[in-house]
């Protein structure tokens, strides 16, 4: 029979299309109007031109916020994803106790943001947090209010105990689909258990790794509840992520044209990695269906 | 329907104009003369739908990084931007 050629059923995708128009692109377009002029409220604009890019792209404060971000978001992958592996790699494969750790592992997935930061937050604490407190009985000064070094490890440690679950959830699921006959010719050729893992188990979680790195990525590179409620950003400006100066500069400030040009840089960004992403994930799947 | 809340301006309005005719005629050719996806110095399969998106990344970036670094005319970033888009659409 015939395969009846029809595109009819593209209109199906109009709701979508207004729904997105109307939440995505509508906004986006008055963000770019804004990026280009300026505001004193009252909605009359004034033009800038370039200047507002320009003053962004050249400005210390951005690009240091920047290359915190950059690093966040680095040090998070690095710790996150191989120890998302190791841990779905040392959980029972099948019974009740697979299942408990699945649904332990979901827990901290389940806490909003906020939340999460308030945990940190209050635990962090000497006087009256359980963390704060040991390491202060273990005479350690730990005080991530004045301490930059401190900010990091409470923020990072806070992301990892936040997102780990994620990493560990999909590299789990990536591990039970493999089938059981790859262990058992590993086994027929006497292969170590390293070996199983490089050659069995981690390109068989390829694809799914790679949807952790990126969902991970772009998660941590728009992070800002939980710093934003633990150290404010601080001390000084040593945990202000890219979102923490944006919103400080549109909200804080009200200089909505230096903040919309920050923010379609910013987006500009998230666009590029996320592409790469998706090519290659894609890209990824043709290989294999070949 | 009153558009004011949007701040629009005539080059931001341009540009976005010339963005949709991009996409209505890409629309277009790939209704009129439907193609197969192509391999190119990148290694992934592309369509001409990929090649505009490329380019038009690309572009944002090329204006962005020459209005950072040259400190000349904006409009000469659009001359470059055309041979990019000629490279990503002969190469890509």
């Amino acid at each position: 029979m015939d395969k009846i050629q029809n595109n009819k059923a593209w209109f199906l995708v109009l709701p979508v299309l207004v729904l997105v128009a109307f939440s995505a692109v509508i906004p986006l377009m008055t963000v770019v109007n804004y990026s280009v002029q300026d505001t004193f409220g009252n909605n009359v604009f004034f033009w800038e031109g370039l200047g507002w890019f320009q003053e962004v792209l050249t400005s210390k404060q951005v690009h240091s916020a920047f290359g915190r971000q950059l690093m966040f978001s680095g040090l998070i992958l690095a710790i996150q994803i191989p120890l998302g592996i190791l841990i779905a790699l040392s959980m029972p494969k099948k019974g009740f106790w697979a299942s408990v750790c699945l649904v332990l592992m979901a827990l901290p997935l389940l806490i909003p943001w906020n939340v999460v930061g308030t945990i940190w937050q209050i635990l962090g604490r000497a006087d009256i947090g359980l963390l704060g407190y040991t390491l202060d009985a273990l005479n350690i000064n730990f005080n991530y209010s004045r301490n930059p070094v401190h900010a990091w490890i409470i923020v990072v440690t806070m992301d990892v105990w936040h997102w780990t679950s994620l990493v560990a959830l999909l590299a789990y699921a990536g591990l039970q689909s493999i089938p059981q006959a790859y262990y058992q010719a590993a086994k027929i050729d006497q292969a170590s258990r390293w070996k199983v893992f490089r050659y069995i188990e981690l390109p068989k979680m390829q694809g799914v790794l790679l949807i952790a790195i990126l969902l991970r990525f772009i998660d941590s590179f728009m992070i800002y509840t939980e710093p934003f409620v633990v150290t404010g950003g601080g001390p000084g400006t040593a945990t202000s992520f890219l979102s923490i100066d944006l919103v400080k500069m549109a909200l804080g400030q009200f200089d909505l044209g230096p903040a919309a040009a920050f923010s379609i840089m910013y987006f500009l960004v998230i666009l590029l990695v996320s592409w790469v992403f998706y090519t290659v994930m894609t890209n990824l799947d043709k290989a294999e269906g070949r | 329907m009153n558009l004011n809340w949007m701040a629009w301006t005539l080059p931001t309005a341009i540009f976005f104009a010339v963005i949709a005719c991009l996409l209505l005629f890409f629309t277009f050719l790939a209704i009129k003369y439907p193609e197969t996806p192509r391999r190119g110095i990148l290694m992934i399969e592309t369509t001409r739908g990929d090649r505009l998106f490329i380019t038009l990344l690309g572009s944002a970036f090329i204006n962005a990084g020459w209005l950072a670094m040259s400190g000349l005319p904006q409009w000469w970033a659009l001359g470059i931007c055309a041979f990019y888009a000629a490279a990503v659409f002969r190469w890509v």
